[in-house]
């Protein structure tokens, strides 16, 4: 079967210029990632700051053109062609961005915001758009009568809802989130997250889901792929991730976490370091300098992944046969 | 005596001598035990700000103790007014357009509201010291990170610059940097965040405060970076007979590192416990709210708990109980009445109708 989208060998690389003599460097942001998700499903993407989880996002829907490698959409490929997703594609890969404050047009009312998808596309106008706007934003939890209000007047929360509305207006199949609730706070979040679910449910959609938040990612994810310095070090569906993580990275980033249990406190610093900058990639495996079980090997050459169960990925020398 | 130059064109004239060992001993309690008498007690505490849209109360009757060598949470969302409350006890907070209205800060029994501009200066970095939550806006960026941490090692403890140098490299090295003398010669921009962070927390441990406020000091972090920095946070705490008021919004840190917690929704504490105590039994609906909607990293994901609606603005605050427009239990004298912070427990205060009412029936809204 087709997957609904792919990514091969997907990278991007930006040029930098800084330091002494303003050299032109490589910013290897993301640097080949492969992945698909079947159709009705979301795959999870976790990784720290800096490990290019949101270029993915931004390169799955087209912001940006792929350095190399390619995006196909029902086995067909949308990237790169004059740097934009063909028109019919179009309408059916949406995003959701991280911050509702920055991501809405503060002079729009509603009306207008979750309705320009519509009218770019050709898809509505007039009163058959204001239908349509009155009916995805009742379904996001709001009501018809928000629609001529402006952003400000809404809430955090409110505000995301409107750029779910604004995705999901017209119709796509697949929508990436970028962070959609890390601006949120924890009692706000769990109604943002519980509604993505929902609308999975009652449409089927297929979801990129990024965050940096682990438990965020299991609440939502079929599968779970943890991104390092621009690759993906492990994949797995994610129940078999969280029971049976393989690579040291992601043992770490489960370890790391504050469990909100004051009968279970453990070590958090399970890692030393931080992430390197990816200008200044590590030679070999890009996690050894941080690796608590670091091998000649990982300091020489970069690890292939190395399938281990059915489904189930890992970019790590210990695996290696 | 000594002076650092350019220091505001100001001769900074120290009342106290160097300080040394005894010095330091004198502050510890040498039994160990925590001495029963809190280090900092804040008493009806009311914080106000002129806004163009009215007068925001951004905190009301807030009563908080901090006892000798723990480490207190205080938690709760945007805007409830917990780094309010944090920039009171150091009188940070600019006024105008806020007014500390009301209430006492007693830091072993004496009011810093009452406090001189000179003998708050000597309280401020020596006594009772801060860290924010961005670091980088904390650090000079025109500055190395020895000059500035020198300074203030010299300016509170006046000593020498040799001495000054060393007692910052023990900080750096104790915060597990390595290679502190390499980081003395660098400027902030120069370091990540996680490192910046703990350059904060040595610099502010160097003079040896009472008190270390820590004002959200992961939330810019990546996790694995926010392990090392509370597990540096707490050591530290342990090491130096540091009291800690831990702010954050995050029931993971509180869980993990406090002893005890306070929960504040809306300018106002609504519950106050021991931390495996507020985890365990949580009473008010608010609190409850609060734990169900973290989303579990371990068993079956089910549906989040969630709290309807959000957060008032300081300046439309519900009369009554702060929480009763959002609270599930609502009942008539909970938008009347404001419910008093009541000990139902001997280490377990709530602020709720549900409890006063029914005093002896100590059980909370049914599950």
């Amino acid at each position: 079967m087709v997957p609904l989208i792919e990514a091969r060998r997907l990278a991007k690389h930006f040029p930098v210029s800084g330091g002494r003599w303003k050299r032109s460097r490589l910013l290897r942001a993301v640097d080949g990632v492969d992945f698909s998700i079947p159709a009705g499903e979301t795959l999870g993407l976790v990784g720290e700051s800096g490990s290019g989880k949101s270029t993915v996002g931004n390169l799955m829907v087209g912001l940006y053109a792929p350095t190399a490698g390619e995006v196909l959409f029902k086995g067909e490929k949308i990237s790169g062609i004059r740097q934009h997703v063909p028109a019919g594609v179009r309408r059916h890969i949406q995003m959701v961005f991280q911050d509702p404050q920055s991501s809405l047009n503060p002079r729009m009312v509603v009306r207008r915001i979750v309705g320009y998808p519509l009218k770019v596309q050709g898809l509505a106008a007039g009163r058959a758009l204001d239908r349509q706007v009155s009916t995805v934003l009742g379904e996001v939890g709001l009501s018809p009568e928000h629609m001529y209000r402006y952003p400000h007047e809404f809430s955090g929360g409110q505000r995301q809802r409107i750029g779910i509305a604004r995705a999901l207006v017209t119709a796509p199949e697949f929508i990436v989130f970028d962070e959609p609730t890390s601006a949120l706070d924890v009692s706000v979040q769990a109604q943002i997250l519980n509604l993505i679910r929902d609308l999975q449910r009652r449409y089927g959609h297929t979801y990129l889901f990024i965050s940096h938040d682990l438990a965020v990612v299991k609440m939502l994810s079929h599968r779970i792929a943890v991104m390092y310095l621009g690759r993906i070090a492990e994949s797995a569906p994610a129940r078999q991730l969280f029971r049976n993580p393989l690579h040291p990275y992601t043992q770490a980033l489960i370890a790391s976490v504050p469990l909100p249990d004051p009968e279970r406190r453990r070590d958090l610093a399970v890692l030393g370091g931080d992430i390197p900058s990816p200008v200044h990639l590590p030679r070999g495996c890009r996690f050894h300098p941080r690796c608590p079980q670091v091998m000649p090997c990982c300091r020489r050459e970069d690890p292939p992944d190395i399938t281990v169960q059915a489904g189930h990925s890992v970019a790590c020398h210990l695996y290696s046969p | 005596m000594c002076w650092i130059p350019g220091y505001g064109g100001e001769r900074y004239a120290p009342t106290r001598g160097k300080r040394d060992v005894t010095d330091t001993a004198r502050r510890i309690p040498q039994d160990g035990t925590k001495s029963a008498a809190p280090l900092l007690r804040i008493r009806d505490l009311a914080v106000q700000f002129e806004t163009r849209q009215g007068l925001a109360r951004v905190l009301e009757g807030v009563n908080l103790d901090i006892c000798r060598g723990e480490i207190a949470g205080l938690v709760g969302e945007t805007g409830c007014g917990k780094s309010v409350l944090a920039r009171s006890i150091l009188r940070i907070i600019p006024q105008p357009p806020g007014r500390i209205s009301q209430g006492r800060i007693l830091l072993d029994g004496r009011d810093l509201l009452q406090l001189s501009a000179a003998q708050l200066r000597r309280v401020r970095g020596r006594e009772i010291s801060m860290i924010f939550q961005e670091p980088m806006t904390s650090l000079n960026p025109v500055f190395t990170v020895g000059n500035q941490m020198q300074e203030i090692v010299r300016l509170h403890q006046c000593m020498d610059r040799k001495e000054a140098r060393a007692v910052c490299l023990d900080m750096l090295a104790q915060v597990n940097l390595p290679d502190a003398r390499e980081i003395l010669r660098k400027y902030p921009h120069e370091l990540s965040g996680g490192m910046r962070q703990r350059v904060m927390i040595a610099m502010e441990l160097s003079c040896h405060p009472r008190l270390l406020i820590a004002d959200e000091p992961t939330t810019a972090l990546d996790v694995t970076v926010q392990g090392q920095v509370l597990t540096i946070l707490k050591t530290l705490a342990g090491r130096h007979q540091v009291s800690i008021l831990l702010i954050t919004h995050d029931m993971g840190v509180v869980a993990q590192l406090c002893d005890r917690v306070a929960v504040m929704y809306a300018g106002q504490i609504v519950e106050q416990a021991g931390v495996e105590h507020l985890f365990a039994h949580p009473a008010h609906p608010y609190t409850r709210g609060l734990i169900g909607a973290i989303p579990s990293l371990e068993g079956e994901s089910a549906l989040l708990q969630t709290i309807e609606g959000s957060v008032p603005p300081p300046t439309q605050v519900p009369p009554g109980c702060r929480f009763h427009p959002r609270c599930p239990h609502r009942f008539s004298p909970c938008s009347r009445e404001v419910p008093p912070l009541e000990a139902i427990d001997s280490a377990h205060a709530v602020a709720c109708h549900l409890f006063a009412s029914r005093q002896g029936a100590q059980h909370g809204p049914a599950d």
